[in-house]
């Protein structure tokens, strides 16, 4: 895919989104300029690894050790959300 | 009955005053006055039940509330309770040293109006001369603290020539996201109508020139485009539903399920000031009133679309058919989807009248 991620650059959640633990409703959500996204818990483990300081290869091989799963499935999942949330400008790439 | 799902977003209309006087402002026409404004500490128990009651977000707006002098306070107040703080501003009382303290204080986000790309038609507009020039600085500055900026521009006759021109300009502005929104005809827009309402043709021609835009820029800008719903063939869910999403507070802690409910007579409007914003969400006539889809009449009755649009926008169906419960007319099923074709027509002949801006003042 064209829009995959450079391994080397850093994820990272602009100023104005944020990752929220809502303990009313017992979910996760990405709080975000006018909108309000609900998270599964893969979509959590991924966000809360995009701290602008792990590279995108990093938050992979961790993730790798999470979930039981082959790297290039997990590699290719997470680019794909992430470039998701990038073109909404949800996501900024360091 | 069981108890309704928790609100995700609160409306704080912190204050009607308003150094600007937009002809297309959706506040009521009969404003609060300051004395009536409800104190710091007000707005801040309401700020904290809300947090307590399940909100997550809330947008601090007016008015204009840069006009509060204890904003940085309440965004504060907002953090700390975990809210993420929405300021929606025409950035006219917002100086650098303010706009940083806000940003210490927490602030998550700020939406600019304006007007229009040019200045002069911009000034006229907003009924204040200087008013562009110093948005401009404003933007600047939310930039310069870091903090992401939305740039919103209200669509009407007046501009909607520059329509693509407004939105260039608030992506060099280095806006993130950009909100083009076709005017809606409630509170002032409603009284100026008539000099408001673009013809057919315009509103087309202005929707394919921001879509292209929309399309361009595509992954780099986030342009939210609302569009008139005079010309669309189904409504939107308003507020996402009556009751089900959101909670507006006026100035003097009036908790509306829309900004605009003030407009349906009869309805039974509690305030903070003497109902925990709990009982309100829960209890309140207003809320009820048309909470779900109990309340509704024949076409919205038997339709499959009524868990989707909740029936449209109650304030749209008082106006337009004389009853809030029937179908949004804007809907092709309505019986009177005729009157939106007759307003649209009827206002926008080729003589258009002065505006009345918006003003505390209302009988001069
Ligand atoms: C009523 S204003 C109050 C906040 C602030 N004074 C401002 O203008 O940004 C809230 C938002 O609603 C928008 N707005 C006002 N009247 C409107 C209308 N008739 N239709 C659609 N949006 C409107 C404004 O541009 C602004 O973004
Ligand atoms: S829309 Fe214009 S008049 Fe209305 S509150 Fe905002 S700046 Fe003031
Ligand atoms: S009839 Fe009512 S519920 Fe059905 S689409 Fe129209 S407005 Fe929505």
């Amino acid at each position: 895919m064209s829009d995959a991620p450079d391994p080397s650059s850093r994820p990272t959640l602009p100023r104005g989104v944020r990752l929220k633990h809502d303990a009313l409703r017992g979910e996760w959500v990405l709080l975000a300029p006018e909108r309000l996204l609900k998270l599964d818990t893969v979509a959590v483990e991924i966000l809360q690894r995009c701290t602008g300081e792990a590279t995108f290869d990093a938050v992979v091989d961790d993730l790798v050790r999470v979930f039981a799963a082959p790297r290039e499935r997990i590699a290719a999942d997470v680019g794909t959300m992430l470039s998701g949330l990038a073109a909404k400008r949800l996501l900024d790439w360091r | 009955m069981n108890a309704p799902a928790p609100p995700v977003g609160l409306l704080a209309e912190l204050t009607h005053r308003c150094p600007l006087g937009c002809p297309y402002c959706s506040n009521p026409l009969e404003l609060e006055g300051r004395e009536a404004e409800m104190s710091t500490e007000e707005w801040r128990r309401t700020f904290t039940e809300a947090a307590a009651l399940g909100v997550m977000q809330v947008h601090l707006s007016g008015g204009e509330p840069a006009a509060r002098r204890d904003l940085v306070d309440l965004v504060a107040h907002c953090a700390a309770a975990g809210l993420y703080t929405n300021l929606i501003t025409s950035g006219i009382g917002l100086t650098a040293e303010r706009i940083a303290a806000l940003s210490a204080a927490g602030l998550d986000h700020v939406q600019l109006s304006i007007q229009d790309s040019d200045e002069e038609s911009a000034d006229r507009i907003a009924g204040y001369r200087g008013a562009a020039a110093r948005k401009r600085e404003v933007a600047a500055e939310v930039v310069r603290a870091g903090l992401p900026l939305t740039v919103n521009a209200v669509i009407h006759r007046a501009n909607i020539g520059r329509a693509g021109a407004l939105l260039e300009q608030a992506i060099a502005w280095g806006a993130r996201r950009v909100e083009i929104a076709h005017a809606q005809y409630y509170g002032w827009a409603r009284r100026n109508r008539a000099a408001l309402m673009p013809s057919r043709a315009e509103a087309i021609r202005a929707i394919a020139e921001i879509e292209a835009l929309k399309a361009a820029h595509a992954g780099t800008i986030v342009v939210d485009h609302v569009i008139p719903d005079y010309h669309a063939t189904y409504p939107k869910a308003c507020m996402g539903g009556w009751g089900r999403r959101l909670i507006n507070v006026t100035p003097t802690g009036r908790v509306l399920p829309c900004h605009a409910a003030e407009t349906i007579p009869g309805l039974d409007v509690w305030s903070v000031r003497e109902h925990g914003l709990g009982e309100v969400w829960a209890s309140s006539p207003a809320f009820v009133a048309f909470r779900g889809t109990d309340w509704m009449v024949e076409p919205c009755r038997s339709c499959s679309r009524k868990g989707v649009d909740f029936g449209g926008c109650r304030c749209q169906a008082l106006a337009l058919t004389g009853d809030a419960r029937n179908a949004d007319p804007v809907c092709h099923l309505s019986p009177f989807h005729g009157q939106v074709d007759a307003v649209v027509l009827a206002e926008t002949g080729s003589v258009v009248p002065d505006y009345a801006y918006r003003s505390l003042r209302l009988k001069d």
